[in-house]
């Protein structure tokens, strides 16, 4: 069905640590998989699945190790790689760091994980916050915790347990969207997408019902209301706490929250968006001596707002040198490893512009290989401030014992990859019993 | 190994870390003594310091195997952690220590009992891992009663040991019962034992595909439903694989599962979404199309397909690869996603590429314009593979999208402007295709095409611009010349290239017979004289002797009117589109390939099919499919690959030009059309067009195509019916088991002595145990001593090849005779012979090298698993089209219908039911051949009338003869 055995590679393709599940694939099998990656690489063939006569390899790279599965089954492949996304996941809550080092300095856990990760194949208990109440690192003090499985690990609620208590009940939620626009060389916008996630830092004692409350379109003309801004998702994946077959009937957002840090949901929004930080740029090379560059950058955005540790990443050709800049804000910084322009500016307020301007040698003998033409990209944040305009409206908290909780929600729109730095709080302290409306002021 | 261990021995010389490394420090030479010492040492910490040691080294790769006993010593310890471990080292080692894992024994079914579960779990987990025969049965009462446990984290371990168990004796399993109990535990109150047992009997149920274990029925798919509201992502996966399974009794009862299962698309895990996905496209067959429901559903089915394309590389490549398969059954779904398909500057090489396939099926006149922007500028990017696909991308487009035709053009002629000789050639090689399905239209652009005549260096490439000179000859001035600049390096090109140089010569000749005479003899004669290649020779010899005899015949051949190409090209056949529909999500839609052409011994299981729809018994609407429409109604699609060679040819041969699956590649279309003239007429014995052969007869459409590839170009594209069927007919499946008495015919004459200087060889063939003996008398009746015996077979329809040298020891004095068996295997090289049984051998001495053919019974390939099972029997004798069904008649024949049935058995051929009307007994009866082809039987046997009828019914109908000639020596002796 799934995977025959699982290998930690370095990357030279040696084994750091195996574990043969099924025992119907030969596990020296795995000596086959190295040169046979290194050849679809160079054949520029390059598949997440390679095959050895009837072994299929499926890997996925992290850090400095593979990590591969192999089986001569005809297995779900989508569910080896969540599979082994999954393994990633869950021995970096363990080691903090997955990478060679830490596979050896903890062999013994991680044996005792791939034990119970998976069985025969089969996927079976891969939540690390549970896995941690009863598989820990240092072998002398959990005599007494290891000695009996925690009933969550077979419960129907497998991602929380029980007796967890807490002196101030809290959660935190953060809504953070990241954009993707697509712009082409003649300046349109060719393809453009929000995706939002909500994330969940719970601190809640028990075993808490939540229920959260957002703009949602499709909730509002079911119950007929109609107020304020609405938004539609397209589409919506949630956490596995949240109650899938209550929101396919009503909409509603109900969920027993994994205890600390969690993604709940995420969702994508269809809305043409027009870029944040708008670009322009000049590039002129002059071939064997020089390059120019301008970029300006604008904010397109409300005045009132403000974007943080904006980044502009301006490609350079590979055998630039001397590099010179000159900047109307912030810094710029050549970063030759990756053939790039940094260019900094910590804080950019909406409807500002600024200029960057760079000049670079170029040698007399050119390189004749022929490189990509990588697009520029920009990184911010802006704070309380959601491109969608999504809002959480209420966060319902019900727990037998009737304590009060305390809701907070920040708000970020990001781009490019993510950041987890800001520290905003956005709300006050609300009668958990009652629905909490809160009202967000960030358009 | 040796450098990490060392390494780790630094770190602690250092001092710097207190980790696990530490252990690995021990590992140097006859430390193995020392650990035996410490392994059985009084002290309990020092004991569990030994055992780290122990596998540490285990983990680098060292043989610790001697330590065993010591080690298992150990395994009576209240410590869990040195339990885990122990276990650990017990699975690794079981294997090569089989008599003392015994030892183990006690200790397992002692822990079992332990009262602390997560000590009768990991028994019971570990106990399945060992896979040692002889412990097994110590097993099983151990295992009853984990299945019983009162603790769900036991029972859904022990649910798992149930199909570890299996796997290693099946037998063993069934008399006690687990199978039984494993069903109850789908009614189990936990949830994740319900998923366990349900993988645990899909595992069991896929390895025994006629078992009927998962006797899937309303009740049991309720609860699965319920259970799948509750359980872990991963049980929420079995339980959807397992569903996917079931075939519903009505549209109804398809939608209330539907509607359970699509809350499942808002599920995070990628997994969740793709094994649901494959639910719900299985289960809408059954909807009627006029449902609202079939359109809502519809509907919720795109944003989680997008949704998908967010995930991780790897599984984006997954998913691309299934929306592919997707998008070829219900293009409705996605059909205004095309913009989510555009290629990112960072995604990595696999992920483009497919990407790149999925916009071109979704190419409408509605998003056209946005398209042909976004592949002209891929084709500037500078990934060569990258670009290469974008080139053709474009020429499907023009092909596809009548509209943008003129737009693909000229965006092809500014792109042969770069002068980027890889882009040039790719062009080239589209244009042509532009040519052939807008004939007339483009032509103008010829000239700039010559103009990069010389910078062709692909095969490809070259002989797609040969083949436009040659089509448009009477437009090029110079065309005599550029030709002829070609047919100076002839004997360099590839065969691609020189047939279509010799059939462009021919055109131009046609065309402009006054100055081109010399030309085409020149090519003429360096086709049939100076050339090793018969396809080449061949087609030379047809064009000189249309040439001589006729030439208004010939031009009417030669420059016939091409039928149109068709806008997809490259669409997966219906019939395996519709089973890796079936396998949404696994690795066999990540390769578009059946599973039994990649899994070993799946070879007999039934091919997953989609279920028929509902309601008003409507066929499927989409164009596409057609199972139901037939196949054979479906318009010819022809190649739009090298020209018209193939048609040209079959045009000859006054076959139909087309096929109707995906057409095959040009290379081998061109092969079998020089088959054909051959009159061997090999494609009709790889079975007939409408009914491909790929279709149950192991369906290992794929099997052609380089495995290794799961390239974009679909694999399957080059599995056209024919050359699948090739490989099926000609697969090898010699199965072993025990014969009684098959049938062998007496001794003939091969080799008369007059014809063997001497050397007379008479002989049979019997087949043994599954081997085939191939049994001689060589007899010498020469005056000389002979010696140095060897033997050699051409190649034979089925591969017969010798197993083995020919074993003939001793010298063969005048008049002696010795007895010699030859053991044959059937993976020698494949040609199809006439008869089909025909063997041609050549034996060789001390004197000379004879030849001979003979003839086997075709009994002697008839393997011992050829009993189908009933099931399988009656949907395949449904599923095989009456025309390959032939009737003979044994006349003469005094046996009973049981005897005759128990003679047959010895030859393997199988009976699988018999019927009885009006005193005429039919026995239904099966028998494979050595290669993978199933025959099944019809015997009709009146009580009392000497004259049997027997019906014979294959994918393959050449072998009916031959197998009907087998039927007739076995009954008559």
């Amino acid at each position: 069905m799934s995977a025959s055995a699982i290998f930690v590679l370095d990357l030279k393709g040696k084994v750091l640590i195996c574990r043969n599940y099924k025992g119907d694939v030969d596990m020296a099998e795995i000596d086959h998989f190295m040169p046979l990656l290194m050849q679809h690489e160079e054949e520029g063939l390059l598949s997440p699945v390679l095959s050895h006569g009837n072994v299929h390899f499926m890997w996925i790279k992290h850090s400095n190790l593979y990590l591969v599965a192999t089986t001569n089954k005809n297995s779900n492949a989508s569910l080896v790689y969540s599979f082994l996304y999954k393994i990633v996941e869950v021995f970096t809550e363990y080691f903090k760091e997955l990478e060679e080092e830490s596979i050896q300095d903890n062999f013994v856990v991680v044996y005792e994980l791939l034990d119970e990760l998976m069985d025969f194949g089969f996927p079976q208990t891969t939540e690390s916050k549970i896995l941690q109440e009863y598989i820990t690192q240092e072998g002398a003090k959990l005599e007494v915790a290891k000695s009996k499985v925690p009933t969550t690990v077979t419960n129907a609620v497998s991602w929380r347990s029980e007796g967890i208590k807490y002196k101030k009940n809290e959660v935190f939620i953060d809504v953070i969207e990241s954009i993707n626009v697509l712009v082409n060389a003649n300046g349109s916008v060719m393809s453009s997408d929000i995706v939002g996630s909500i994330k969940l830092k719970t601190m809640l004692s028990g075993m808490p019902e939540l229920r959260l409350g957002l703009n949602d379109r499709v909730l509002f003309a079911l119950t007929g209301r109609d107020k304020g801004k609405t938004v539609v998702m397209e589409d919506v994946k949630f956490h596995q706490c949240v109650r899938l077959s209550r929101f396919e009937s009503d909409r509603t957002i109900s969920f027993i929250p994994p205890d600390g840090e969690s993604e709940l949901m995420s969702y994508r929004i269809n809305t043409h968006v027009k870029p944040l930080i708008w670009i322009e740029s000049v590039i002129e090379k002059f071939s064997h001596s020089r390059v120019e560059i301008m970029v300006k950058a604008k904010g397109q955005f409300k005045k009132q707002s403000v974007a943080n540790n904006v980044e502009v990443r301006v490609p350079v050709p590979s055998d630039a040198d001397s590099p010179k800049f000159k900047t109307s804000t912030g810094s710029a910084k050549y970063v030759p490893e990756k053939n790039m322009v940094v260019w900094t500016i910590k804080s950019f307020p909406g409807g500002k512009e600024f200029l960057m301007r760079a000049h670079f040698g170029l040698p007399s003998v050119e390189n004749d290989e022929a490189e990509g033409k990588p697009p520029i990209t920009v990184k911010f944040e802006i704070p309380y401030f959601t491109v969608s305009g999504i809002q959480v409206r209420y966060m319902k908290i019900i727990e037998k014992s009737g304590y009060q909780a305390l809701p907070w929600v920040r708000y970020i729109t990001q781009s490019g990859g993510r950041v987890a730095t800001l520290l905003i709080v956005f709300s006050n302290i609300r009668n958990s019993s009652l629905p909490i409306y809160i009202n967000c002021h960030t358009l | 190994m040796q450098e990490w261990a060392s390494h780790l021995c630094e770190n602690r010389q250092f001092g710097s870390k207190m980790t696990d490394s530490k252990y690995f420090t021990t590992t140097k030479k006859g430390e193995i003594f020392e650990l035996k010492a410490e392994l059985n040492s009084d002290k309990k910490e020092k004991k569990k310091e030994a055992v780290k040691k122990v596998i540490a080294s285990m983990t680098v790769g060292k043989d610790v195997s001697a330590l065993f006993p010591d080690v298992v010593n150990c395994m009576q310890t209240d410590n869990l952690e040195l339990k885990k471990l122990v276990y650990l080292y017990l699975m690794n080692y079981a294997k090569s220590q089989p008599d003392m894992a015994i030892m183990a024994v006690n200790t397992f079914v002692k822990d079992c009992e332990d009262p602390n579960p997560l000590i009768r779990a990991l028994a019971v987990r570990t106990m399945g891992c060992i896979r040692v025969d002889k412990i097994t049965e110590y097993l099983c009462e151990p295992l009853r009663k984990c299945l019983k446990d009162e603790d769900p984290y036991v029972r859904k371990t022990a649910a798992v040991c149930v199909a570890k168990l299996h796997d290693i004796n099946a037998q063993l399993v069934e008399d006690q019962g687990f199978l039984d109990t494993l069903k109850d535990l789908i009614s189990d109150s936990n949830p994740m034992v319900v998923a366990n047992a349900v993988a645990a009997l899909s595992e069991i149920a896929e390895s025994h595909p006629n078992s009927n274990l998962l006797d899937l029925n309303p009740q049991t798919i309720n609860k699965l439903l319920t259970a799948l509201n509750e359980c872990t992502e991963w049980g929420q996966i079995f339980i959807l694989d397992c569903l996917a399974n079931y075939t519903p009794r009505d549209d109804r009862e398809s939608q209330s599962i539907c509607e359970r299962v699509t809350p499942r698309l808002s599920h995070a895990n990628s997994a969740v979404v793709l094994s649901a996905v494959k639910v719900l496209m299985k289960f809408m067959e059954m909807l009627p199309k006029d449902l609202d429901y079939y359109g809502t559903l519809l509907k919720k089915l795109a944003p989680p397909l997008v949704t998908l394309l967010s995930a991780e590389p790897e599984l984006q490549y997954v998913a691309l690869r299934n929306i592919n398969l997707i998008v070829q059954r219900r293009p409705e779904i996605l059909k205004h996603e095309m913009k989510v398909f555009f290629v990112k500057y960072n995604d990595p090489i696999y992920v483009k590429l497919e990407k790149l396939d999925i916009m071109i099926r979704l190419a409408s006149q509605a998003n056209i314009a946005q398209v042909l922007a976004e592949l002209k500028e891929y084709a500037t990017e500078v990934d060569v593979d990258f670009v290469r696909k974008a080139v053709r991308a474009i020429g499907r487009c023009a092909i596809k999208v009548e509209q943008s035709a003129e737009r693909c053009v000229s965006t092809l002629l500014d792109l042969i402007q770069t002068k980027v000789n890889y882009v040039v050639q790719e062009a080239i090689v589209v244009i042509k295709d532009i040519f052939r399905k807008y004939p007339n239209k483009y032509e103008s652009v010829i000239a700039t095409l010559c103009e990069n005549l010389d910078s062709l260096d692909e095969p490809e490439a070259r002989a797609a611009m040969i083949w436009i000179v040659g089509e448009y000859a009477e437009r090029i001035d110079n065309a005599d010349e550029l030709l002829e600049s070609f047919l100076e390096g002839f004997h360099d090109e590839s065969t691609q290239v020189q047939l279509q140089l010799l059939t462009a010569i021919v055109k131009l000749f046609l065309k402009k017979p006054t100055e081109t005479q010399e030309l085409v003899q020149q090519v003429l004669s360096l086709a049939t004289q100076d050339s090793d290649n018969p396809d080449l020779r061949d087609r030379g010899y047809i064009y000189w002797r249309l040439l001589s005899t006729d030439p208004v015949a010939a031009k009417e051949v030669v420059l016939a009117e091409k039928p149109l190409i068709s806008e997809e090209t490259d669409l997966i056949e219906p019939t395996l589109l519709e089973e890796l529909i079936c396998h949404i999500g696994t690795l066999a839609s990540v390769y578009h390939k059946p599973p039994s052409a990649f899994v070993e011994g799946s070879r007999g299981v039934q091919h997953k099919r989609l279920p028929g729809s509902a309601g008003s018994g409507e066929t499927v609407e989409s164009p596409d499919t057609g199972s139901a429409a037939g196949v054979s109604d479906a318009p010819p699609a022809v190649i739009p690959s090298q020209g018209d060679l193939l048609g040209d040819l079959l045009n000859l041969d006054l076959t139909p030009p087309a096929t109707t699956g995906p057409p095959p590649p040009a290379t081998s279309g061109m092969q079998l059309g020089a088959m054909d003239l051959l009159g061997g007429g090999l494609d009709s014995l790889m079975g007939d067009e409408s009914e491909p052969l790929g279709g149950d007869l192991g369906g290992s459409l794929g099997m052609g195509a380089g495995f290794g590839a799961p390239s974009a170009a679909p694999a399957a594209s080059f599995s056209a019916p024919v050359s699948g069927g090739l490989d099926d007919l000609f697969d090898l499946g010699g199965g072993v088991g025990m014969p009684m008495g098959a049938y062998s015919p007496p001794k003939t004459v091969w080799l008369p002595a007059t014809k063997g200087k001497g050397l007379e060889i008479s002989g049979t063939f019997a087949r043994r145990a599954g081997v085939i003996q191939m049994e001689m008398t060589l007899t010498n009746k020469a005056m000389s001593v002979m010696t140095d015996f060897a033997i050699q077979f051409n190649r034979n329809s089925f591969g017969l090849a010798p197993a083995g040298p020919l074993q003939v020891l001793t010298p063969l004095s005048p008049n002696q005779s010795i007895e010699v068996s030859l053991p044959l295997n059937t993976v020698g090289p494949v040609m199809k012979m006439d008869p089909l049984n025909n063997l041609q051998v050549a034996v060789k001495n001390n004197i000379d090298v004879f030849y001979f053919s003979c003839q086997y019974p075709i009994s002697m390939l008839f393997v011992e698993d050829g009993k189908m099972e009933r099931q399988v029997f009656l949907a395949t004798w449904k599923d095989i089209s009456n025309d390959n069904e032939a009737q003979f008649q044994i006349k003469d024949c005094h046996l009973s219908s049981d005897a005759a049935s128990n003679k047959l058995q010895g030859s393997n051929i199988f009976t699988i039911a018999k019927r009885t009307v009006d005193g005429q007994d039919m026995l239904y009866q099966s028998t494979k051949l050595s290669n993978g082809i199933w025959v099944l039987a019809e015997l009709r046997v009146q009580t009392g009338n000497p004259t049997f009828t027997v019906c014979l019914k294959c994918r393959a109908p050449e072998v009916s003869q031959c197998v009907f000639q087998s039927y007739e020596a076995v009954l008559k002796n």
